[in-house]
């Protein structure tokens, strides 16, 4: 891997932060959402869009929202009219991709404060969004088996399981967690006490993957302020610093990857790490939020960002290190499985629970242990991008 | 905390409570194959399944590409590969690409090919399993052959082969 340049000119701080419920249907259009989020955000830092020098969009694929460049159709619902406005998309990846995004904004130097805006309106595409998920494979060597989304999953849990010869008992312990989680989280979609008989006896998608084991398809939106050094200790006396971004893509060959180990999330990983000068992760990582779209997935990606040795992540949860008052909490906010998946928002919805925690303001969620460094991540593209930042206070 | 945001219900639709309008794009695409795919395509006719090399590394890419991701240099030898292999990860899908429940379901797997450079793996469908066998791991590991389509009804298309199935004795 070659050297990463990690030269920039300003440190970047979060200074708010804001959502909307994430729900099956909303009401409210995609643009509608959007301003509600970036409103919460700017209300939260105690800024107005006037403050703003730059908007950063993200939102993942159109086909969902049934409006082909849904990003210049939000541009002012974002708080992006008549400024340097951006979209950015990296599928799954988006939320946490936005984040980062905003943060090469402020950390160039080209702009003192950015607005970033997440948004997700999934329940728009009927029957079931699961149809628009089919045009994301190769027309020529997956969509004539009629692959679907759910395949590429459980082809990847499966091989995990075989790996390391993990039990759906112990993945399905994450699906638990998080939604008891959840249940202390405003936002939520599909809080729930559950057991782990309930996950085992859910409907069966494409075994291993049953009905629990996923996250649900929801709308929303999601924002955070970010500004400068200078601005940032203006405007707050508690922002938390964003101390290292990271992402890496694996190829769109799939099945060519190594489907046990999520290895360009332990790229970017590395990168995000090395600027924030971590050596250990799994002791300088107070709480992070790990993307969950399915159980296994918080799994695969606490052990490719180094969280837990290789296998070992189900062992960590099964013993309740993972758990708000463990040892190394993993998805307080109750995760894409608590809370809900409207994608990009979904995404930045972690980055803005990072927040909450490193301030102390989670509230019930908050984490028993006292932390100063956590970890936001996303995945996505076709399961090939890895999207991270760490944050400090 | 309140959040803001006004969730409904399916049936709130269906009872005409909320305002909405329907739109049904139409669009319909052609994709040329390209350089790499047509020839495995054509070659599908013939039974065979091919790849493409790195001169600089020596990797034999399936499916076949025309350039190196790791050299960034041209893959300029085709290669065949053959059309067994070993399964890497297989699961039971009980649903169609539309989430409506299968009449009945299907296994399909991720299949590294013999002569392909390791871990190159493609995505097909694996006949005359149990799925019980997928359930409790007994197929991962196992040699599997493709079953190809009558040479007269193939059409240059991944699904010339039917299916994988388990190689006997193994």
């Amino acid at each position: 891997m070659a050297r990463m340049n990690i030269n920039f000119k300003n440190r970047v701080a979060v200074i708010g932060a804001g959502l909307t419920l994430f729900r099956r249907r909303m009401y409210e259009t995609t643009r509608e959402l959007a301003w509600e989020a970036a409103k919460q955000a700017l209300d939260n830092a105690g800024l107005t869009l006037r403050d703003i020098d730059a908007v950063v969009l993200g939102t993942a694929p159109d086909a969902f929202d049934g409006i082909h460049m849904q990003g210049e159709h939000m541009t002012d619902a974002a708080g992006g009219y008549m400024k340097p406005y951006t979209r950015v998309f990296v599928g799954g990846g988006t939320g946490v991709f936005a984040a980062i995004a905003g943060w090469w904004h402020v950390a160039s130097g080209l702009f003192d404060r950015v607005l970033v805006v997440a948004e997700e309106k999934m329940s728009t595409v009927r029957p079931h969004p699961q149809y628009v998920f089919h045009h994301i494979f190769d027309p020529i060597m997956d969509k004539p088996l009629g692959v679907n989304l759910i395949w590429i999953f459980a082809l990847e849990m499966a091989r995990y399981m075989y790996k390391y010869n993990i039990k759906k008992e112990d993945i399905a312990l994450v699906s638990v967690k998080n939604k008891r989680n959840a249940l202390d989280h405003p936002a939520a979609q599909v809080a729930a006490k559950i057991t782990v008989e309930d996950v085992l006896n859910s409907e069966v998608l494409v075994w291993p993957v049953q009905r629990l084991d996923i996250s649900p398809v929801s709308d929303g939106a999601a924002a955070i302020v970010l500004t400068n050094e200078e601005y940032a200790k203006q405007y707050t006396d508690t922002p938390v610093w964003i101390e290292g971004v990271g992402w890496s893509l694996d190829t769109t060959y799939w099945t060519n990857r190594d489907l046990a180990f999520p290895k360009y999330l332990y790229y970017a990983g590395k990168m995000a790490y090395k600027m924030a000068g971590i050596d250990n992760p799994r002791k300088e990582i107070d709480v992070a939020e790990v993307y969950d779209p399915f159980d296994y997935k918080e799994l695969h990606h606490m052990e490719g960002l180094q969280l837990a040795r290789k296998g070992e992540a189900p062992i960590l949860t099964r013993e309740g290190v993972t758990e708000r008052d463990g040892d190394l909490p993993i998805n307080p906010s109750g995760g894409l499985l608590g809370v809900g998946n409207p994608i990009a928002a979904a995404g930045l919805m972690k980055v803005a629970e990072i927040f909450w925690q490193l301030r102390k303001e989670a509230g019930k969620r908050q984490v028993a242990k006292d932390p100063v460094t956590g970890l936001a991540q996303a995945w996505g593209d076709l399961m090939q991008i890895g999207t991270v930042v760490i944050m400090r206070v | 905390m309140k959040l803001p945001g006004t969730p409904y219900k399916d049936v709130d639709l269906k009872e005409g409570r909320i305002p909405y309008v329907e739109d049904k794009p139409d669009a319909k695409y052609r994709f040329s194959a390209g350089i790499a795919m047509s020839r495995f395509l054509e070659e599908l006719k013939n039974g065979r399944i091919m790849g493409l090399k790195c001169l600089n590394c020596g990797r034999i890419y399936v499916p076949p590409r025309t350039f190196c991701s790791y050299c960034f240099k041209p893959t300029s030898e085709w290669v065949q590969v053959k059309d067994t292999g070993i399964v890497n990860t297989a699961v039971v899908s009980y649903i169609a690409a539309d989430r409506g429940r299968m009449d009945k379901p299907l296994v399909v797997a991720v299949i590294e090919l013999d002569g392909a450079s390791p871990g190159m793996g493609i995505l097909h469908k694996l006949g005359n399993v149990d799925p019980e066998d997928v359930k409790n791991g007994k197929i991962f590991g196992k040699r599997v052959r493709a079953v190809w389509r009558p040479e007269e009804e193939r059409t240059g298309s991944i699904t010339d082969i039917l299916y994988f199935e388990p190689m006997e004795g193994d």
